[in-house]
């Protein structure tokens, strides 16, 4: 198995792929990379030769931030917002979804499991139910 | 939707001559605003501001990474402490 941005491996699927295994790299990305690289989409990732392995490597540690950097990339740019006070950084530091959706309901992604409140609205529903 | 390019950032131009005269007579004196949607250029840096929150004026210190966001987004126009009956347990 190929082995492309450190520890990635992807597996015996088309290139294309393939390559949207690793951390940072979706289809259109794939698409672009393969492009520049002169590789057919469609080839098995297995089937790929040492040089066209080496080139893609090249290309995605040339051109984009993958794994670790780009986690890492991202983490500080939320730490950053964190420590100015702004309130997206509030937001962060709340656990509160940032761009404006509503918390009476939903939001569930950010604000994890519900904790369910005695005495509010539908509880005695949920008790009897 | 993203503010056109063309236009580039949106600055209170009233706001923004208030910050160049502020700075040729190096007064500190914190600048009383209610321009919330004003973006912070880095013209800004090192002056601080009393951004209206509907209610009283927050100090604002600009820094050199608060530079492009909006004035407003430091002067939180919410109070939220705590829901009740969080006392038992």
């Amino acid at each position: 198995m190929p082995r492309i941005a450190g520890v990635d491996i992807p597996n015996d699927k088309r290139v294309v792929t393939s390559l949207t295994y690793i951390y940072g790299i979706g289809p259109a990305i794939s698409r672009e990379v393969l492009k520049e690289a002169q590789i057919e989409e469609h080839v098995k990732a297995k089937d790929l030769t040492e040089d066209e392995v080496s080139r893609l490597a090249g290309i995605i540690d040339r051109n984009y931030q993958v794994e670790g950097q780009l986690r890492r990339s991202l983490q500080s740019n939320i730490a950053r917002l964190r420590d100015i006070g702004c309130y997206r950084g509030y937001r962060h530091r709340r656990g509160l979804p940032v761009r404006g959706q509503r918390t009476r309901s939903n939001a569930r992604t950010r604000k994890g499991p519900k904790k369910t409140v005695a005495g509010k609205k539908g509880v005695k529903e949920l008790a009897r139910g | 939707m993203a503010r056109s390019q063309k236009k580039g950032p949106y600055v209170d131009e009233r706001l923004y001559g208030k910050v160049i005269v502020a700075k040729e007579s190096g007064s500190h004196m914190p600048i009383r605003t209610w321009s919330r949607s004003c973006t912070i250029v880095p013209e800004f840096i090192g002056h601080k501001f009393a951004v209206h929150n509907g209610k009283a004026f927050i100090e604002v210190l600009v820094t050199e990474d608060k530079v492009g966001h909006k004035l407003g987004e430091f002067s939180v126009t919410r109070t939220f402490k705590g829901h009740s009956g969080g006392g038992k347990r």
